[in-house]
């Protein structure tokens, strides 16, 4: 059985404001040294997937440069490997992806010419690291044709915010509710699917051209509900989605100085993988007070760093203090400078001694470039 | 230019002055400066000058060396037309062929040079720790109509015995070559860098595997035949940062010497970039009782601990309580609590369990040798395990692979030994 992947990377994630005016969701830098994408990409090519689209539309050029040919991931094949699948226009064609529905019924020659029988399609801005062969394995076993990832979700999550499915014992869905104002289930759906390829096609073809709706959850596969075997499959283990906004992207990071959650992501499970900048290994300098705190490549610190996520190249000079908050690749934090409850995107500058005091339910956040 | 030119690394010396380090490794894969491993230097060097056929002669414990290097992805060696080839001896019809000497190596391996027909061969040694464009170097040598060039910096004069040493005219031909002397009539030290005209280096070495007396050196014999028979060959002075780490004292102070306010080996330069093959590991974490000073600590490490002046390479664990001062971390390396190392080398996957000391106590001369081992750093081997409450003294050496039970005493005076 062969699977092809389909990560859905075109989107711009609104709640995140100011941190994807230049950006999709995708491409948002997390964890130091990675970008969202990176855990669902590195979840497929550890589950033996080959083949994998990635779907574009919303300021893709980080994207696309971070991505390039795939070679990080093991993706630079003869046959096969990474494809990106962006807008485009042709005769019979004028439209954006209207949808994820009509994302992937635009790229139907993609999957047309694909080896492969079964699709993987999956978002690329949620952080989990998971072995999708498990769910495959019990797609089969159940005789399903569509299999849902879903997970209980505890009140550390709003869950009218989430799609909540309700299962029998065997775990056939049976009821679909759509970010429902009263909270039905807590079973929430994680937005990865799978599916037999052929199938998928036919759902399209059924449903697109008649302009009825664009969405490949609403418009194209739940409304099948009832006709169809869908099945869900159960994800025990770490998973946030960064496009709920700026805390839910702030507690990602703040929720990386907890071991556990360092320990499911990146050394129980499989490897993540990431575009490699080979930079030197961080230094501390003398003056430097360094505590829960993570720490990237590149770094030189002089400062002092609390309960913070530093990414590449970041340099906090000496009397600095840096404390809550995420600082991205190469910000400088200049002398004396008091930096808390904040977030500060790339090669931001943050002069000698200013002060820049957030709280933990109003975040600061900077765009990239900022000079303050 | 650059696509005239070939260069031979020769990266097939055990390095026998850094004891347990090259146990199972050789010297260019010996680790350095966190994250990367010695012939890392040499092969980005080659692709920021913009050579991209490099063949990596090896002999010594080469598997690290291949897996490091495979097809030379992280330095972007695996190319169409060229790239990055492992040499290995190989026997033939009327024997076998270990290289002899680093001129026999070369000269086993003329076929691949011949298949490539430069113009120019740049030979360098996997061996050395330094950032220098060799294309300024090949300007240099064809602006002298040279058949052969060396790279030299000038030492200390009191350093001179330790060289070869160049004696120069005043157009930068060398007119004298002295090995490691005691008078040395210039302080003009070869770095073991040269380009040579491949027609001419071929004749060389064909002359020169025919010589029975020969010990088919480059230092020994070709650099003296050529400087003898008074042909082109210039000497190209460098200035900048060039280490051979040679023993255990100079690979622990090159090492340390990064955690400098502004360390003279420049890593931080994005066009000059050092790139090396790493394990994917998340971003280290500093714990909430952690005190790090003057240090470096790697990817995937996890520090509880304190740190002051030491280098930490990739996931590295230091448990809480723990102290640990002027040492070297190597690559997964697990500390326990309360745990006190100075002025030591922990190797690779080595173990050290609760309330363990290393580095204590007086200096003492070592008993295994005193050649190798002659400073105060002690040193523990790769996948070594020193069980709780051990206590090391200075200039101790506990080899690769030791267990709990391979001493009674784990109460070890300086400068001895566990085997």
């Amino acid at each position: 059985m062969k699977v092809l992947g389909l990560i859905f990377a075109g989107g711009r994630g609104e709640n995140l404001g100011l941190l994807t005016t230049k950006r999709a969701s995708a491409a948002l830098p997390v964890a130091g040294k990675y970008r969202m994408i990176d855990f669902t990409l590195s979840n497929m090519v550890a589950s033996n997937i080959r083949r994998v689209g990635v779907l574009t539309q919303y300021s893709p050029r980080s994207l696309i440069d971070h991505l390039g040919s795939g070679k990080e991931w093991d993706l630079d094949r003869k046959h096969g490997g990474l494809t990106l699948l962006q807008p485009y226009m042709a005769i019979n064609n004028k439209y954006w992806y209207r949808g994820t529905g009509d994302a992937i019924h635009q790229n139907m020659t993609f999957l047309r010419r694909s080896d492969e029988d079964y699709v993987l399609m999956a978002s690329g801005d949620h952080i989990y690291t998971m072995n999708y062969s498990e769910l495959f394995n019990y797609h089969f076993s159940k005789g399903a044709d569509v299999t849902f990832l879903y997970k209980e979700m505890d009140e550390s999550y709003d869950l009218t915010q989430y799609g909540q499915l309700e299962l029998t014992e065997d775990g056939r869905i049976t009821n679909f509710y759509e970010k429902p104002e009263e909270i039905r289930s807590n079973k929430a759906f994680l937005g990865v699917y799978f599916i037999n390829k052929h199938l998928l096609m036919d759902l399209l073809y059924n449903t697109i051209p008649q302009s009825a709706g664009y969405d490949i959850l609403l418009d194209v596969l739940i409304p099948n509900l009832h006709k169809l075997r869908f099945y869900g499959y159960k994800f025990d283990g770490y998973w946030r989605n960064t496009k709920k906004g700026i805390n839910e992207y702030f507690r990602i990071n703040q929720d990386l100085l907890d071991e556990n959650v360092r320990n499911q992501l990146f050394y129980t499970r499989n490897t993540v993988h990431t575009k490699l900048k080979d930079l030197p290994s961080p230094k501390c300098t003398g003056t430097a007070h360094v505590k829960n705190s993570i720490v990237s490549d590149g770094c030189i610190i002089s400062g002092r760093v609390i309960n913070s996520v530093i990414s590449r190249g970041v340099q906090i000079k000496a009397g600095a203090v840096v404390e809550n908050s995420i600082i991205m690749q190469d910000t400088i934090v200049e002398e004396g400078a008091h930096v808390k409850y904040s977030v500060f995107d790339k090669e931001c500058n943050i002069r000698t001694e200013k002060r820049l005091i957030g709280r933990k339910d109003d975040l600061l956040v900077f765009e990239k470039g900022s000079v303050v | 230019m650059q696509s005239s030119i070939v260069a031979m690394i020769l990266a097939g010396g055990q390095g026998t002055r850094l004891g347990v380090l090259t146990d199972d490794i050789a010297k260019p894969a010996v680790p350095f400066g966190g994250k990367y491993r010695i012939i890392d230097f040499a092969l980005s060097n080659c692709v920021n000058s913009g050579i991209y056929k490099v063949g990596v002669l090896t002999q010594y414990k080469p598997h690290k060396l291949n897996s490091h290097i495979g097809i030379g992805r992280p330095w972007d060696l695996d190319r169409k037309g060229g790239g990055v080839t492992i040499l290995q001896p190989y026997t033939y019809e009327s024997g076998n062929a270990w290289f002899k000497g680093t001129a026999d190596a070369i000269y086993e391996n003329l076929d691949y040079l011949d298949q490539m027909n430069p113009k120019y061969v740049l030979l360098l040694s996997g061996d050395h720790i330094y950032g220098m464009d060799y294309m300024d170097m090949l300007t240099f040598h064809i602006s002298k109509h040279a058949k052969a060039s060396c790279a030299c910096m000038n030492v200390p004069l009191n350093e001179t015995y330790r060289f070869g040493i160049m004696v120069t005219d005043i157009s930068k031909k060398i007119i004298e070559f002295q090995e490691k002397p005691e008078h040395a009539k210039s302080t003009l030290a070869s770095l073991g860098i040269y380009i040579f005209n491949w027609e001419y280096l071929r004749e060389l070495l064909v002359e020169d595997a025919a010589k029975e007396d020969s010990s088919h050196d480059f230092g020994k014999d070709i650099i003296p035949k050529i400087v003898e028979d008074k042909e082109a060959l210039y000497a190209f002075e460098y200035e900048g940062y060039w280490r051979d780490v040679g023993t255990i004292h100079s690979y622990w102070e090159a090492n340390l010497e990064l955690i400098q306010a502004i360390p003279q080996l420049n890593l931080y330069n994005s066009s000059w970039r050092f790139y090396t093959r790493t394990q994917e590991m998340p971003p280290a974490f500093f714990g909430p009782d952690s005190v790090s000073t003057n240090s470096l600590v790697s990817e995937g490490c996890e520090i509880n601990g304190v740190l002051d002046r030491s280098i930490l390479f990739q996931g590295v664990e230091v448990g809480s309580g723990s102290i640990i001062k002027d040492s070297i971390l190597l690559t997964g390396a697990k500390i326990g609590e309360n745990v006190e190392i100075t002025n030591s080398i922990i190797s690779e996957n080595t173990v050290i369990k609760n309330n363990v000391r290393i580095g204590v106590g007086e200096y003492a001369e070592n008993e295994e040798s005193q050649k190798i081992y002659n400073s105060p750093i002690s040193i523990v081997g790769y996948n070594a395990i020193i069980p709780e409450n051990a206590i090391i003294g200075k200039n101790c050496v506990i080899h690769s692979g030791v267990t709990p039970e391979s001493t009674d005493n784990w109460e070890i005076a300086s400068g001895k030994v566990v085997k």
